[in-house]
């Protein structure tokens, strides 16, 4: 019985299905469009699929959804539209960008809150690291009187 | 305690923080162990059915929601060329003859076939909306037979099951809900 | 019997790691010299029971023996007898044996090519191995043994490998991402005998410097090998998808490039001892977490092995004793008081600083965006998606952040340097740098601000290393003499970042460039795409070892020449009756003309076409060769090696001094 399981489940690796680049030939009132439908099928997912962009997949559900965004695109909805009407059916899923809304609000910040802790913790560290560059490139005593009173004056600071 | 003690206490704890931070993630990868990422809630939980305006399946007549709404049931998507479908259907004989109300949502078949397979294997739904076109489902955010909704007396959406309704399935998810939806219903 | 032979093997080879992670390390505690001793021979014996047991693994591919389950649904008669070796790792279970091979040559590369370690750091070193070995094969033992038989009632014929895994580039592939991975093993049982032993010294970095630089190359090589792949197989001519189980691979290769350039300021100027050892931990535990999100299933990929919540329980276990245990030696163990040298704001260790803020937050972001929707899911959140929209918009930029430092970086100083001579440095290159970005987009119309932006850092940093280069030339008495004096550590970063330039023009070219079209043709239909003329000649019926297809004759000329004659294929393999695209790609250096075929449409013999146009897209490749290349280069500096000279002496002091 195990045997058989692992057996059905390795059979399913890989999602044999995927290599097959599913080619439509929709035809485009303008390249405008076209562009937009490129880059709206991009950005939404296929929700059936493993990992995938419903430009990429060849479920069924992807054509169909396909389909559905070259009849809205030809029949003047917005890139905001077309959003709305898809998570509205298939849920937040199926953005593959998440709106900066909710909790994504974290995943967008999240990058710029860690360069600018990285940065501060950097800076507090380098600070704190001892000050008298000795061995090498000697000081002038011009130097050393500078950064002497620099470093007072950071002490005194903080 | 010397003030460069205290301080020393200080670097040797920021030391534990990456401990601190990998135990928060063993956490979640814990807790992702027991979850399905491929189990989709359907969008329109509490929401209710979409409009429509669909013709019956073997019946000359046009279809709405409040057709299907009334008291708490099962709305089923299905189609002849799902193979799953094939595999649930037995159970939702069962199901209807226990008295449990099963809408069907015939979906993107043909209706011939369709009336030749509910002639086959028997016919557990009240009535069947025929979907040709799928624009139903679409609505629904169908993405692959079978479904099955739970809808409430109100005709409102209130969970989805993705794949085939089975005795487990029945009683460990769909029944516990479906008899506190009825009892909702019952006791206003 | 073969089967049984290997898994006999296997279980020997895990007999003998249980040993290796004990007995040295008990010995490099007690001062038990015989017992360290023992920790080389152990190595090499690990390695020749798990090679034995590849080896039968590999006989039960190679003779189709379906009586294997691993062989039954992985191979087939009809397959070439290159891809039946290859199918060895071309599934979990075999895969796992192949890591535990590559796990099993690294220890025993440790212990013979390091006659400078003293005694009792080696064995602390293999023994640390020995550990991640017993947790690898007890994995595959416990949870996926590859041996398995279907006895009675083995099939005649075996379900085929999946089509996609039939080609030239994955035979290679996860070999080399498995180096890259494991290696970096290496650099985190250095750490961890550095921990242990107490001392975080010099000596410590320059041992583990070469390993890092090599398992990072492979990994590099590795990364490449699969966006190479996924370009051209997988039929959609896209490179990256920033899917989880590629993500799992680029996180350990983020942090590992902090790692190796931490490693230099730790080896020369004897800082950021703390942090380096923290990023050796840091990357092979990344090493380990990809390892449990492609096996685990905890996230939906494309690319995921056959998942089980079991397997991933065991790994997640094994994760947390192995990584947990370290993060809690370097809290007891690291020295908490920053080291005593020190250095101006102004100098290269700054500039390297900034270097590993900058892989380390754009580690964190992948990991982060990567897990994302699993925290939401586990908090109740509902589900949610994260892919190439936001990995892109976020980093991008990052990667922008690191071009200044990457011109200044060479140009500096160790210690102390000074911002006026810094001004001085940069003022050619900026120029330069300025005037390309401000033309190139314009010779290669139309004016585009990202391939602008990178042509301008891509450009200051090749003239402000070709500067450099130059000046340490000049600085011989004559340019012989110059050339000598440059070391291959020099000389391997100054490649791997003129690679890192080629990436960069290469991503936003392409990026930015290509076009894209899906049309429907019929034989004798021409089309225009970017200046070329694709003409669709026929289509004939084509038949290979194990597949049948139909592929189409497409000619394409530019100004009135033939540039190139492709034949894409539909491919139908005859054992699983999969389907599969093979595009047909002509490549050049400023441009590949990529065409795929879709579904035949109507009845006139019309297909549905896929033309592409992606320019600058070998850049890319070419620049990951060039990082890896540049981290081998490096490892050939001569005081790696003449560190053995003053080792015999150590080994000496090790056995008196213990």
């Amino acid at each position: 019985m195990t045997l058989l399981r692992t057996l059905l489940l390795s059979a399913l690796m890989l999602g044999a299905s995927h290599a097959v680049a599913l080619i439509e030939t929709y035809d485009f009132s303008n390249p405008e469009l076209e562009a937009r439908y490129q880059y709206l099928s991009d950005e939404l997912r296929c929700p059936k699929c493993q990992n995938q962009n419903i430009a990429d997949s060849n479920a069924p559900i992807a054509q169909d959804l396909r389909r559905l965004l070259h009849q809205q695109l030809e029949s003047g909805a917005s890139d905001d539209e077309v959003l709305e009407y898809m998570v509205d059916r298939y849920g937040e899923f199926v953005r593959y960008r998440p709106a900066f809304s909710g909790t994504a609000v974290l995943l967008w910040l999240a990058p710029i809150l860690l360069l600018f802790g990285a940065v501060g913790v950097l800076i507090a560290t380098l600070r704190s690291r001892p000050k008298n560059v000795s061995e090498g490139t000697a000081l002038t005593a011009e130097d050393n009187a500078r950064l002497q009173k620099l470093l007072n004056t950071t002490e005194r600071d903080s | 305690m010397s003030a460069s003690g205290l301080q020393h206490m200080g670097s040797r704890l920021k030391l534990f923080l990456p401990l601190f931070l990998f135990v928060v993630l063993a956490t979640i990868l814990f807790r992702g162990l027991s979850l399905d990422p491929s189990e989709m809630p359907s969008a329109l939980i509490d929401r209710p059915l979409p409009q429509f305006s669909l013709p019956a399946l073997g019946a000359d007549r046009m279809l709405s929601s409040e057709d299907v709404s009334g008291e708490v049931a099962l709305l089923n998507v299905w189609a002849t060329w799902c193979i799953s479908c094939r595999v649930e259907h037995p159970y939702l004989r069962q199901l209807a003859d226990a008295g449990v109300p099963i809408f069907g949502l015939n979906y993107k078949d043909s209706d011939a076939a369709a009336l030749r397979w509910l002639e086959e294997l028997g016919n557990p739904y009240r009535l069947n909306i025929a979907d040709r076109e799928g624009t139903l489902g679409v609505d629904l955010g169908v993405y692959g037979a079978p479904e099955t909704y739970l809808l409430d007396a109100d005709g409102v959406v209130r969970y989805r099951h993705v794949g085939v309704v089975d005795e487990n399935v029945w009683r460990t998810v769909l029944e516990p809900l479906y008899i506190e939806l009825t009892r909702a219903e019952n006791t206003p | 019997m073969i089967p049984e032979i290997g898994h006999f093997a296997l279980i020997l080879a895990f007999c003998l790691s249980i040993i290796l992670a004990t007995v040295p390390a008990w010995g490099a505690w007690r001062g038990n010299s015989v017992a360290m001793a023992l920790a080389p021979s152990l190595s090499v014996g690990i390695l020749v029971f798990v090679t034995i047991s590849f080896g039968c693994l590999a006989t039960a591919f190679l003779q189709d023996d379906f009586s294997v389950a691993l062989v039954a649904s992985h191979s087939n008669t009809l397959l070439p007898a290159i891809y039946k070796f290859s199918a060895v790792w071309g599934n979990h279970e075999g895969s796992l044996v192949l890591w535990a091979l590559i796990l099993a040559m690294w220890t025993a590369a440790v212990a013979l090519f390091s006659p400078q370690l003293p005694l009792l750091v080696l064995s602390r070193v293999l023994s640390v191995m020995g550990v991640i070995a017993v947790g690898f094969l007890s994995f595959s033992l416990i949870t996926s043994n590859p041996f398995a038989r279907l006895l009675p009632g083995a099939p005649a014929d075996g379900n085929d490998l999946n089509p996609l895994l039939q080609d030239p580039g994955l035979i290679i592939h996860p070999p080399l991402l498995y180096m890259g991975y494991v290696g970096f093993s290496v650099a985190f049982a250095f750490a961890i005998a550095a921990l242990l032993g107490g001392r975080l010294d010099a000596s410590w970095a320059r041992w583990s410097r070469p390993w890092t630089n090599i398992a990072w190359a492979f990994l590099t090589l590795g990364i490449m090998l699969g966006s190479w792949w996924a370009y051209y197989e997988l039929g959609w001519g896209g490179w990256w998808f920033w899917d989880p189980v590629e993500n799992a691979s680029f996180m350990p290769w983020l942090a590992g490039t902090a790692l190796i350039h931490s490693l230099a300021a730790t080896e020369k100027r004897g800082l950021f001892k703390s942090w380096t050892v923290l990023l050796a931990i840091f990357a092979f535990s990344l090493s380990l977490l990809g390892t449990f999100l492609v096996r685990s299933g905890v996230l939906t990929s494309v690319h995921a092995f056959a998942t089980d919540p079991d397997r991933g329980l065991f790994i997640l276990v094994f994760l947390g004793l192995v990584v947990g245990g370290s993060l809690t030696l370097y809290a007891v163990r690291a020295p908490a008081v920053s080291s005593r040298v020190s250095f101006a704001w102004v100098s290269r260790e700054s500039l390297l600083l900034f270097n590993n803020v900058v892989f380390l937050v754009a580690t964190l972001t992948v990991l982060f965006g990567t897990l994302f929707p699993l925290i939401v899911d586990a908090l109740g959140m509902g589900k949610v998606s994260v892919g190439p929209p936001y990995f892109n918009a976020v980093f991008v930029p990052l990667m922008a952040l690191l071009v200044p430092g990457m011109v200044l970086g060479p140009v500096s100083r160790w210690k102390r340097d000074n911002a006026a001579r810094w001004r001085g440095e940069l003022l050619i290159p900026t120029a330069v740098a300025v005037l390309c970005g401000i033309t190139f987009p314009l010779v290669h119309a139309p004016y585009n601000v990202w391939v602008a932006l990178a042509v301008l850092l891509s450009s200051w940093l090749l003239v402000g290393l070709a500067k450099d280069f130059w000046g340490r030339l000049r600085s011989g008495s004559n340019t012989a003499a110059g050339l000598r004096r440059l070391t291959p550590g020099y000389c391997g970063m100054v490649i791997a970042h003129l690679g890192f330039a080629a990436c960069v023009i290469g991503v936003v070219a392409t990026s930015q460039y290509s076009i894209e079209h899906d049309l429907k043709m019929e034989p004798g239909d021409s089309r225009e795409l970017a200046g070329y003329t694709f003409r669709f000649l026929d289509v004939g019926q084509v038949r290979g070892p194990n597949f049948i297809a139909d592929e189409a004759r497409f000619e394409v000329m530019q100004n009135g020449v033939q540039v190139a004659l492709l034949n894409p294929q539909k491919r139908r393999y005859l054992a699983s009756g999969s389907v599969m695209t093979e595009a047909a790609i002509d490549d050049g250096m400023f441009r590949d003309l990529f065409v795929a075929m879709g579904e035949p449409v109507g009845d006139n013999g019309a297909w549905a076409i896929r033309l592409h146009y992606k320019p600058m897209v070998r850049w890319m490749w070419l620049g990951a060769i060039m990082m890896a290349v540049g981290a081998f280069t490096a490892t050939l500096d001569k005081r790696y090696r003449r560190e053995r000279q003053t080792a015999d002496e150590r080994i000496g002091a090790a056995a008196h001094g213990v």
